[in-house]
């Protein structure tokens, strides 16, 4: 871990390899653990600025007159105009839009962990059967299904069943991520020893009881990790409610950005307002629950 | 049900006998059907349904609505003659290559930096990972208004009017924007899964190797590297699918343009599709598509694990 920092120098070609070396050779005959490398500091601060930069630009150009967006744009506002958050709110019936983002999410976060672990469950445990075992290679292929061969026909099928709704939406995003959250489930439920489902199955539970009861807590780290990457991906996802989607009031944030995209083209503060709103939920989340999202992500990966 | 009411019923004579509650479970409760069945159902109905049926209007000439007639193979043999399908094939592949070796390139380069003694290791962390919770179309909006406005006044006044027309314009160089803004989004994910995978190296491995006098290039070569191995398969080969499936950037940045210049596939199948009345024909486009991908993807297995095999 402490000695990692050379290597950078190794992908980066601009990293000053020299100073970096030294400080390190000589805190290693310090005998290890001793200072911080401040050149790599400084690196990796210049390079999160990559990041924070458009955040800023967003921001600043959120708040300005449209007479003050000349030149890069990147000057702080010399008046603060905060109507285009008003403005940007009414355009796109924001809270409508936020309204069915968040019911979406919701309802295929909770729907996702109550099924798919279930679901993985029950195969992880009778994996030496065929018919289990034939189902697990069934929904891992669907990994290499791409959506665009789904995309047409599955608009049929939705707008046929009537389920070209928000509802239908939940229910595609939880099938559609069967397949990814079985493979990290089966994993983790097989590390989980069989004897205590056999204690609980001697005190007379059923089937039921043992996963609701004794799994499904013990599932609680892999169902952050599930909850967190199907979050995410419903909030922002854009092209399954553009396509499945058929009353205008049921649009999502992303969709409204795009519905609207027309009508800001010649007011560039109040759609910067508007991306601002829609891009700040799951940012003031994140920024909250930090630790939690990326030890739920990292963990998903180590599995 | 009825075994595990039986089960429950079984006065246990020892504690524990393992080896009658193994037999037990041999036997599957039907408990464990009803649990899998209504997915089954339901999964087959709205993924393997749309994927066969696909496939069957593939071999139409089916235009989204109205009558459709069989028309057997032409409208695969129709793909590979229609330029505006093969370009989109080009500039996928190309965009999808590229992409995916920055993205872990850089990822890589950041988690390495990450994971070594720097201060304000966890800030630094939060910063690089924020753009995983942002919806790529809002960030490809936000970069469109930079590479038309912000990047040619920077360029014209640090005095290089060569750079200073907006590269979205260009149909030779859009997609360097479209790859610019994928790799700011992307990289984040990929961070945390490179830093996850360092995570796991012990540093006792690097104490011996500076014992031995590894430079650092060397010890990243020989202990780093082949250690994170399958990390850096997986992400490869995930990135690789992700990026060939791209659309909303694409949208957001250059609409396809200029002309059909940056159209991916999923763009051109999206169009023809829903508002060219080419159902049929894209359904074919969507089906060699799939198999594109498969083969792509395994190869991919393929070679990197071989590379990983012969690292070790």
């Amino acid at each position: 871990m402490t000695d990692t920092l050379t290597q950078t120098s190794a992908p980066l070609p601009e990293t000053p390899d020299a100073p970096t070396r030294a400080p390190r050779t000589r805190r290693r005959l310090d005998g290890g653990n001793g200072g911080t490398n401040w050149w790599l500091t400084a690196l990796i601060a210049v390079c999160s600025l990559t990041v924070l930069i458009p955040l800023y630009f967003t921001v600043v150009t959120a708040l300005k007159t449209p007479d003050q967006l000349g030149g890069t744009g990147f000057e702080l506002p010399t008046s603060i105009r905060w109507e285009n958050f008003a403005d940007a709110y009414q355009l796109t019936n924001f809270p409508r839009a936020l309204m069915n983002t968040a019911l979406i999410t919701v309802g295929a976060v909770f729907l996702t962990l109550l099924t798919n672990s279930l679901v993985a469950y029950a195969i992880a445990r009778n994996m030496h059967k065929k018919f289990f075992k034939g189902l697990y290679f069934y929904f891992l292929a669907a990994i290499f299904v791409p959506f665009p061969i789904i995309m047409l026909p599955v608009v049929k099928e939705t707008a046929m069943l009537g389920i070209d709704t928000p509802v239908g939406l939940i229910l595609l995003y939880t099938v559609y991520g069967l397949s990814f959250n079985i493979f990290i489930f089966v994993a983790y439920i097989n590390s989980i020893p069989v004897e205590l489902e056999e204690a609980a199955r001697l005190d007379g539970a059923s089937t039921w009881m043992v996963f609701w009861k004794v799994i499904f807590p013990l599932l609680s780290p892999m169902n952050a990790t599930v909850g967190i990457l199907t979050c995410v991906w419903a909030w922002n996802d854009f092209l399954l409610p553009l396509v499945v989607l058929s009353d205008p009031s049921a649009r999502t944030l992303p969709l409204a950005q795009f519905i609207f995209q027309g009508q800001f083209n010649t007011n560039y503060p109040v759609a910067f307002a508007s991306y601002l709103m829609a891009l700040a939920p799951l940012l003031v989340v994140y920024v909250i629950a930090q630790k939690w999202v990326v030890s739920g992500v990292t963990r998903g990966s180590v599995k | 049900m009825t075994s595990t009411a039986t089960r429950a019923k079984t006065p246990t004579a020892t504690p524990r006998p393992p080896a009658r509650v193994r037999s037990n479970i041999a036997r599957t409760p039907r408990t464990f059907y009803w649990m899998v069945v209504p997915a089954v159902v339901i999964f087959f109905a709205l993924h393997t349904i749309p994927v066969l049926s696909g496939m069957f209007f593939s071999l139409t000439n089916y235009a989204g609505y109205g009558t459709w007639d069989l028309v057997g193979f032409s409208n695969y043999i129709n793909l590979f003659q229609d330029d505006r399908v093969l370009n989109s094939y080009g500039f996928t592949f190309g965009f999808a290559i590229v992409s995916t070796l920055l993205v872990n390139v850089i990822a890589l380069a950041i988690a390495l930096g990450l994971n070594s003694k720097i201060k304000f290791q966890a800030a630094f962390r939060g910063v690089f990972f924020i753009p995983y919770v942002l919806a790529i179309l809002i960030i490809g909006y936000v970069f469109n208004y930079l590479f038309a406005n912000s990047f040619p006044a920077i360029f014209t006044a640090l005095g290089l009017p060569g750079l200073s027309d907006n590269l979205l314009a260009s149909p030779d160089f859009a997609w360097i924007g479209i790859v610019i803004t994928t790799v700011w989004q992307a990289a984040a994910f990929n961070v945390i899964l490179y830093l996850a995978g360092l995570q796991t190296i012990s540093a006792d491995l690097y104490e011996a190797a500076a014992i031995d006098g590894a430079s650092g290039w060397r010890r990243f070569r020989s202990i780093t590297f082949p250690l994170i191995g399958a990390y850096f398969t997986i992400n490869m080969v995930l990135s690789f699918k992700s990026f060939l499936q791209v659309f909303d950037q694409i949208v957001a940045l250059t609409a396809g343009g200029p002309g059909t210049s940056t159209e991916s596939i999923a763009l051109v199948i999206f169009r023809g599709g829903f508002q060219g009345g080419e159902y049929g024909y894209q359904m074919a486009n969507a089906v060699v598509y799939l198999f594109v991908i498969i083969i792509v993807s395994f190869l991919q297995l393929r070679i990197l694990q071989r590379r990983e095999a012969s690292f070790s």
